[in-house]
């Protein structure tokens, strides 16, 4: 250890947890006392009293990670052990902020229960995920469903565009109502197209890794080559019109794009596919009015016009000024004013975090995002098999990538978009859609660490 | 495709590091000025957790809180209506202004120079005590600076040449904060909704902002001093001196004050034309300078300027493109010209302090509950926008003219004043604005005197309105 430098003694400390079950239990148990402390911390700080409410609140998602856990010990003993353990925690915090935000709703009078709705999603969630590893006995038969999965996932992202059933909510069109439910039909369609990029690429890679003529000596790929990548951005723009959705355009084509590079390895692909990003965004800001809105308001946000705008920047300077109210340390949970940020439990879920756990809170949160994609890709790299490698880092980078457009608006680092914070966020598609990514990683590695240890 | 996935591996990395930056950025290095922004309110709503610090005058509060038994827990509390332009108010429907504002990360215990109070609170559950904000400002200054005002609008300003600090700062009227920082919505609304619509506008502070003034003959000061630093002229340069001046390219003509020449010859020199505030001579002088080196003195005293005392002071202007009629005008501080009285007494601060301007500051030092100093603004030198003996020129020029020329009522028997009057004219029957700003001793100045009345119906002069209130604050220097 001695003569090692950080990089490559943090990745072997990573690596070096052993991939035991057991190990998993205790994470887990640690994840629920956590939960438990915040929990009843919130409880205390908001109404002075600590009660046996909470535990309707912490019981279920404890109970349902160790089914999840016993799910794994029979059915996927040798899956990677620290992904649950963190999705369970993040899930976990996202469950006490949406309660402790109920509870400032509560005090100003309005009765809400997005907790409780949460705390059943995210049961719902975990139980489908854990369905999908039970009956799923290897993802390589996802290879054989790669254009079915495409047209399914193409239908899924035109549900919402349908009269009766598609529902418009705060200008973007990505919903569809049933009675009661409001479904994001998106996030499953982008688990769709994740396992159609890995199946069509695994297909075409050599053709595609093909170099054509020289120009300017930098080596561009035949014309042909690039009908894909051209076709894809086309389908994102149309999403971008349609859906007036600029973060799951954003998405899905970026998506896209990362799985094309580490198909052929060409960075080519990944100069002109960026090219292509900031080409359409600029155009869309241009011609569509509600994109040109976004970026000012991103460019602009304390100018009082767009402060008080309908449409404004208003939801991200109240975020910004909360943040910054947190500072380093965090008001406390319980401590500060996220509810005066509209959306907080959705949209706006990772400022209320900022929040009342401080730029400590952020740092904490964005690493197991980044450790979640960090072990994906891992296992991404341990699987001899292309389809199942490309499968893995497509689903790694979603979680990766979501964070990014998300976070990364809430920051003023890009234009805000209307993406779901993975886990933490309010709402039961989301949750669905990671849990079932979560299932098909840990999926994947038990098949990866089996052909190790054979 | 190991080697792509490692690439996108460090990669997203990237990404994250960016996101990293970005959250440091807004919760470290721009958390003072987020918390600050007046539209935000969650300082204000912590005011009912944490005791907010006083605003101290000569180790007085004037704004300070107290325990009460209502949601809130605190209640903000003025001194009175004499510093209501200097603390603000602090309120929890209306937010927040001047020092109250400016320095709300202070008072509220939020700055990150209290860091470690902080961990302390967060360990030991005890909430954080907000810091004691001191001022610059002289009691017995700015209570004789509202005193002389009497029922007058304006401003009165003094400032300490050799620091910048600020001893006393009254606009009139000024208003009952308290009223404000009502912890009933309706009382609060109300009074504010009132003040906001009297015509007498008192929520504006007139030293440092609102719609700023014509200067007048202390304009002179600006174009004397770009003649003098032009080197092309002294105080006996020669000008012609009549009785009236066709302006140029146009069929109206503009006379001195008193309707006759300046002086007894042909010609009048600058002094005489300075001390005795001749606009027809000065006209002449603008007209030769030119609208450039005009601009170029002006901006050089912070004309266009905006500065943190640390409420912002509205930049003051200096009209553009204008045509040589507009020039003669703007001379004597006519036409487009517009200041504020900080404005003014920076510039004779510059005279009176040797050509060196600096920074005009509020704020002494800040102090946390445990008596640990937290900050103490050192002076800092704005500018140098003239010469030594410029400074000296003009500094004799203006003694004279208290001492035998037009601000004559500014003199204090025993101590040497210099002064410069003006009356400002606002358009064809509206009245006038007076000005008074000097500083004394003359020699070896110790406190720079700016003073702004609006006027009335009647017609009388700066020096007949302005100069004895600017003459009862330099008295106290004696």
């Amino acid at each position: 250890m001695s003569n090692m430098s950080l990089t490559q003694a943090l990745p072997r400390l990573i690596n070096s947890v052993p991939r035991s079950r057991s190990m998993e239990a205790v994470l887990l148990f640690w994840v629920a006392g956590m939960h438990a402390f915040q929990l009843a911390q919130i409880q205390l700080s908001a109404t002075d009293n600590l009660d046996e409410q909470i535990l309707l609140y912490w019981t279920p998602l404890f109970l349902a990670s160790f089914v999840f856990h016993m799910v794994l010990r029979f059915k996927a003993k040798a899956a990677d052990s620290l992904l649950l353990p963190l999705a369970t925690l993040l899930n976990g915090l996202g469950i006490s902020m949406i309660y402790r935000l109920d509870l400032a709703e509560a005090a100003r009078g309005n009765e809400q229960l997005l907790g409780m709705r949460q705390v059943w999603l995210t049961l719902f969630a975990m139980a489908v995920a854990a369905l999908v590893l039970w009956v799923l006995k290897n993802h390589m038969t996802l290879k054989r469903f790669t254009y079915i999965a495409m047209a399914a996932g193409i239908l899924t992202l035109l549900l919402p565009m349908l009269p009766v059933i598609g529902a418009e909510i705060n200008g973007a069109r990505l919903w569809i109502r049933l009675g009661e439910l409001t479904f994001q039909p998106g996030e499953i369609a982008k688990l769709l197209l994740v396992i159609f990029f890995a199946g069509y690429l695994t297909k075409h890679r050599d053709s595609l890794s093909l170099i054509g003529k020289k120009i300017w000596g930098v080596r561009i790929p035949r014309a042909r080559d690039l009908g894909p990548l051209l076709l894809v951005w086309v389908a994102s723009l149309g999403v971008l019109v349609l859906q007036r959705d600029l973060g799951t355009s954003l998405l899905y084509f970026g998506i896209f794009l990362a799985l094309l590079y580490v198909a052929t390895g060409r960075g080519f692909y990944a100069a002109i596919g960026i090219g292509m990003i900031i080409t359409g965004g600029l155009v869309a800001s241009q011609l569509l009015s509600y994109v040109g809105n976004r970026f000012d308001s991103w460019l602009n946000p304390f100018v009082q016009e767009n402060y008080t705008g309908v449409g404004g920047s208003y939801q991200l300077v109240q975020g910004l000024f909360g943040m910054a109210h947190g500072g380093i340390l965090g008001a406390g949970l319980g401590g500060g004013y996220p509810q005066l940020v509209p959306l907080a439990a959705n949209d706006f879920i990772f400022a209320a975090v900022a929040e009342e756990l401080g730029l400590v809170g952020v740092f904490a949160v964005l690493s197991i995002y980044l450790l979640i994609t960090y072990r994906g890709l891992r296992i991404a790299i341990s699987h001899r098999d292309d389809f199942s490698r490309l499968l893995a880092a497509g689903l790694s980078f979603v979680i990766a990538l979501q964070v990014f457009i998300v976070v990364g608006g809430v920051l003023r680092l890009v234009p805000l978009t209307g993406l779901t914070t993975p886990f933490l966020a309010a709402g039961g598609s989301s949750l669905l859609a990671n849990w079932l990514v979560i299932a098909l990683l840990l999926r994947i590695s038990d098949s990866a660490n089996k052909q190790v240890i054979q | 495709m190991s080697k792509s996935i490692r690439r996108l591996t460090s990669f997203i990395l990237l990404m994250f590091i960016a996101l990293f930056a970005f959250a440091t950025n807004i919760q470290v290095f721009q958390a003072d000025a987020l918390v600050g922004d007046g539209r935000n309110v969650r300082a204000s709503y912590d005011s009912y957790k944490t005791l907010r610090g006083s605003i101290l005058v000569e180790s007085t509060p004037v704004a300070s809180s107290y325990e009460v038994d209502d949601n809130f827990r605190y209640q903000r509390e003025y001194e009175s209506e004499i510093y209501s332009h200097l603390t603000g108010y602090f309120s929890l429907f209306q937010g927040s202004t001047a020092i109250e504002r400016e320095m709300s990360n202070f008072l509220s215990g939020q700055s990150s120079a209290q860091f470690f109070d902080q961990i302390n609170a967060v360990l030991s559950g005890t909430p954080i005590s907000g810091a004691n904000v001191e001022l610059t400002i002289d009691d017995g200054l700015q209570r004789a600076a509202w005193d002389a005002l009497g029922s007058s609008r304006g401003a009165v300003i003094a400032i300490d040449p050799r620091t910048g600090d600020i001893k006393a700062l009254v606009s009139k009227p000024g208003f009952d904060a308290n009223l404000l920082a009502s912890h009933s919505f309706s009382s609060s609304s109300s009074a504010y909704e009132e003040l906001l619509t009297d015509e007498a506008a008192p929520l504006i502070n007139r030293a440092i902002t609102g719609d700023q003034y014509h200067p007048g003959s202390v304009f002179k000061m600006v174009v004397a001093a770009a003649a003098l630093e032009s080197g092309n002229f002294t105080p006996e340069s020669e000008f012609e001196d009549s009785d009236s001046l066709r302006l140029p390219g146009s069929i109206s003509s503009i006379s001195n004050a008193s309707d006759t020449t300046c002086g007894d010859g042909e010609t009048v020199t600058l002094r005489t034309a300075f001390v005795k505030s001749c606009n027809i001579p000065f006209a002449e002088l603008g007209m030769q300078l030119g609208e450039n080196e005009l601009r170029v003195q002006s901006e050089l005293f912070g004309i266009g300027r905006s500065v943190e005392i640390p409420m912002s002071v509205s930049p003051s202007t200096f009209p553009q493109d204008m045509t040589e009629a507009q020039v003669a005008l703007s001379s004597f501080g006519q036409f487009n010209v517009r200041m504020t009285p900080m404005q003014v007494a920076m510039i004779t601060s510059a005279i009176a302090n040797q050509g060196v301007i600096y920074t005009p500051q509020l704020i002494d030092r800040v102090v946390s509950n445990n008596l640990e100093l937290l900050s103490e603004p050192s002076p800092q030198v704005f500018g140098s926008p003239i010469s030594q003996s410029t400074a000296g020129i003009l500094t004799q020029m203006m003694f004279e003219s208290v001492e035998i020329g037009s601000s004559g009522n500014a003199k204090i028997p025993g101590m040497a004043v210099a002064g410069k009057t003006g009356t400002a004219e606002n358009g064809f029957g509206d009245p006038f604005t007076y000005w008074f700003t000097g500083f004394a001793p003359a020699e070896n100045p110790d406190l720079v005197v700016t003073v702004v009345v609006e006027g009335d119906s009647q017609a009388r002069t700066g020096n007949t309105v302005a100069a004895p209130i600017g003459k009862r604050l330099l008295e106290s220097v004696r």
